[in-house]
């Protein structure tokens, strides 16, 4: 890809300004916008249709090379007390998880390009801890303990100086030891320098300062692993002191030697890295590397960090972390007053003819504090993060079984894959195996993309997230129906208020990640009265957290049950952003069937099926949700998802889990294939026939239910169901369906007959 | 050995239908078929959507290209019947007639 680009939000009203940040490796790009409609190409289905808009920032623009520096790292203020360091201590604990991956920095201040400071490493081919001192070119020592790192396991590494006697100790201590293994060492040693290794560069933690790039600070040995309480000492400390540094900070009283002591256990819903030697020499995290880990002391029996903060003083670092792209704006777009609430793109072309492109889609919401529709749709931004950039289609061998047919990949698959710098998603691992629990949306998402495919899409259109919910937007705007577009985090940031104006909700065909101030926004909404019509499934399923400092970052702990990429480690499943507990809602208390009636149950991505009426759908006061519909007639059994409309994640009602008691199950799937399978939260006993053919789990209900005050909740509980909804030029059953409840929705009357 | 009448059953259905539903011994063939490691596993690249794919093989190393190669489908059974044979052969050394 020739243009690859991002924005600084995802929506924006009005009067407002959203920028857009573009690598382009043409000389230039033509920017324009548009409001999108249908992004599928899939030429058995309605056809890609885009509407383009003229607004001030349309143009051409001179396209530059941007880069994304990935790889995180605690960066320390500037501080006049390191200009002076002649002797010195370094000390940390570190739980390496790719000692063998070759040069890895755990704290210093070197200068590759002066030749001068010191840094505490992995050294290069794991022959274990190695200090590096110098004063210039031809004047750096190494010196190397010559104990080989065990991945994931604590040690305790230190390394003083003394200026005035030349004499260097390396201490590489391992916490646990194995009967066999030699990983213990202490090494004494003499520098060949007169010349300190004093020097004014600021200290960098878990990577090596490189240089600076319009501002950004860019590294080079990124460490892979935990990095527990790294202190620095302007004296070369003796062995009986750096024997009581190993207890904590708590226990010990800084000397003045002690120049800085980072304690990671303070702010760790912060970006702030504080000093607490009394110095105040705090820094900050750059790439957001995982706070909230446990420590070299925890113990296994506090698995809340908020509770015994002490023990989770550890931040891991991945060589691979990426928060803020940073790259310069280059199209500024304000938005006009007169634009109406909707999806809309920057459209970005380069290259000979304009054949080389990328979309930007972002939420024009209607101007602050009003409406301009009855209806509303819901853009699931938050479950875009989740996936974005994920790389389960070239990375995860379990992709073909799961799709039960060839991976296809489209160029963004091709680009990412070979571009690991833009970041992964939060179904990935990172470089060193650990799972991915942040995601930033200050980047280019390449799988948020109008006319993309996902591997994941089911047959035929194959869409998934954000393309496959302009199966949604292409049928309101079939249908002639008015509606605004906003996203998770106005639910998020303004809670009910975003939605309480709105007759009707509409949800995306995959709303499957939510904070807990967008589960109280949708659930306060329903009780006054609110409508929602729940399009998908796998909704309200994992709870998130978003950081509350920096934009566009959110956090999901995959922890003790659901379907997950990975697994937190233990004593991991608390947000690090707000403390709470991480996982599903389903384990917070808050099954997905308490707030849309139904609730993840099993998942396939073959092909889809149908449902069939149940006997609820003939009952008296809601029989109006079927009108046109026959009473035998298979519902769905057509679409461009699976060939169906009950397809990939299905959903169930269940009593004991939260349906409401009153709710009507309208119809049920059926005769999904063995690829589809029972999710395993339900899965206490493995047993044989968790597959579609056999198991009655395996199923999507189809649910109506009214809530307080006149409201309601209409729920498809299939990812599939909007990709029926334009079958026989939208004259076909889930597409009456739909409607009926929408015009029922929309309207006065009360929703019971 | 030959390719016996219960393989060439198998073979049949799955030549008729690639996708979707398949009886309990083929799937647990796919599913055999399928699990190979990333490492040079053939996948597609879309090259016109649902109408034009090009074979490739991912490398299974994070970062490194996929290799694209000269074969192309306009249909994708006619992509699963292909790798299909491929992956056959690498299990039983027979080839099977396109």
């Amino acid at each position: 890809m020739k243009i690859t680009a991002y924005a600084d939000k995802t929506s924006v009203a009005p009067d407002e300004t959203i920028n857009f940040m573009v690598n382009c490796n043409a000389k230039q790009f033509k920017a324009d916008f548009v409001k999108l409609i249908c992004g599928d190409m899939n030429p058995d289905g309605p056809g890609y249709q885009e509407k383009v808009i003229r607004t001030k920032a349309t143009g051409t623009y001179p396209g530059r090379k941007q880069t994304i520096y990935a790889g995180s790292f605690v960066q320390i203020q500037d501080n006049e007390k390191f200009n002076h360091l002649e002797s010195f201590t370094l000390k940390a604990f570190i739980w390496p998880t790719t000692p063998n991956k070759g040069h890895q920095t755990i704290i210093g201040n070197w200068s590759e390009k002066d030749q001068n400071g010191m840094s505490l490493d992995i050294s290069p081919n794991n022959n274990g801890l190695m200090l590096t001192i110098g004063s210039g070119p031809d004047k750096v020592q190494y010196v190397v303990s010559g104990k080989p790192f065990l991945e994931r396991e604590w040690y305790f590494v230190a390394a003083t100086y003394n200026a005035d006697t030349k004499r260097i100790t390396l201490i590489q201590e391992p916490l646990h030891t194995h009967a066999k293994t030699r990983d213990r060492s202490i090494k004494n040693g003499k520098s060949k320098f007169i010349t300190p290794p004093k020097s004014n560069r600021r200290i960098t933690i878990g990577a090596q300062f490189k240089r600076t790039d319009k501002g950004r600070t860019v590294c080079q040995n990124y460490f892979n692993g935990k990095i527990d309480s790294p202190l620095i000492a302007a004296r070369a400390l003796t062995a009986n002191q750096i024997e009581q540094l190993k207890t904590g900070y708590d226990k010990i009283r800084m000397s003045n030697d002690v120049v800085a002591a980072w304690d990671f256990s303070t702010d760790i819903s912060s970006l702030k890295i504080s000093d607490v030697s009394g110095n105040n020499i705090h820094g900050k995290v750059v790439n957001m590397p995982v706070k909230a880990m446990t420590g070299w002391n925890w113990d296994g029996e506090e698995m809340n960090w908020k509770h015994a903060p002490k023990q989770y003083g550890a931040i891991h670092f991945h060589d691979d972390d990426v928060h803020d792209a940073g790259w310069e704006i280059d199209v500024s777009l304000r938005v006009p007053k007169t634009l109406k609430s909707g999806l809309y793109a920057i459209r970005l072309r380069a290259g000979k003819d304009l054949t080389d492109e990328d979309y930007v889609p972002f939420a024009v919401l209607p101007p602050r504090g009003k409406v301009t529709a009855d209806i509303c749709f819901i853009l699931p931004t938050a479950t875009y993060m989740a996936y974005a950039n994920e790389h389960m289609g070239t990375d995860s061998p379990i992709a073909q079984l799961l799709g039960g047919r060839l991976v296809e990949h489209e160029r963004q698959d091709l680009y990412r894959n070979e571009h690991r710098e833009y970041g992964a998603s939060c179904y990935d691992t990172h470089t060193d195996g650990s799972g991915v629990c942040y995601s930033s949306r200050l980047r280019p998402i390449l799988n948020m993309r109008p006319k993309y495919k996902s591997w994941l899409g089911g047959e035929g259109s194959t869409l998934w997230q954000f393309n496959a919910d302009t199966h949604i937007t292409n049928w309101l705007e079939a249908q002639g129906y008015n509606y605004d577009v906003i996203t998770d985090e106005e639910l998020h940031h303004d809670g009910v208020s975003a939605l309480e104006k709105y007759r009707v909700v509409l949800s995306s065909s995959h709303p499957e990640y939510h904070s807990k101030e967008m589960w109280d926004a949708m659930s306060t909404y329903q009780k006054g009265g609110g409508r929602l019509m729940y399009l998908g499934a796998n909704g309200w399923y994992w709870r998130i957290a978003f950081h509350q400092e920096a934009e566009g970052v959110l956090e999901v702990r995959r922890a003790e049950g659901g379907i997950r990429g990975w697994e937190a480690q233990t004593g991991e499943y608390y947000h690090s952003f707000t403390g709470e507990y991480g996982g599903l809602w389903r384990r917070n208390g808050r099954a997905p069937q308490k707030i849309v009636g139904t609730g993840f149950t099993a998942q396939g991505f073959d092909i889809s099926s149908y449902y069939k009426r149940n006997p609820d759908s003939f009952k008296k006061p809601v029989k109006w949700i079927m009108n046109g519909v026959k009473d035998d007639e298979l519902i769905g059994n057509f679409g461009l998802i699976g060939g169906g409309a009950a397809g990939l994640e299905l959903d169930r009602a269940d009593t004991k889990l939260g349906t409401h008691p009153d709710a009507y199950v309208l119809a049920s799937s059926e005769d999904h294939t063995d690829l589809y399978l029972v999710v395993c939260e339900e899965l206490l006993i493995n047993y044989p026939g968790l597959g579609g053919q056999e198991n009655r789990l395996v199923r999507a209900d189809l649910v109506f239910y009214e809530t307080d005050q006149g409201g309601g909740v209409f729920s498809t509980s299939s990812i599939a169901w909007p990709g029926s909804l334009s079958h026989n030029n939208y004259d076909n059953n889930v597409s009456k369906i739909t409607k009926n409840v929408l015009d029922r929705f929309v309207g006065e009357d009360p929703l019971l007959d | 050995m030959g390719t016996n009448a219960d393989d060439l059953q198998l073979i049949e259905e799955f030549k008729k239908n690639p996708i979707g539903h398949h009886s309990p011994d083929l799937q647990r063939l796919l599913n055999r078929l399928r699990s190979v490691p990333m490492e040079n596993k053939y996948c597609l690249v879309v090259i016109k959507p649902n109408r034009e794919w090009q074979l490739a093989k991912t490398t299974g190393k994070p970062g490194v290209a996929v290799k694209l190669l000269q074969k192309k489908f306009t249909s994708q059974p006619e992509a699963e019947w292909y790798v299909f044979r491929k992956r056959w052969k690498n299990l039983t050394g027979e080839t099977l007639k396109p």
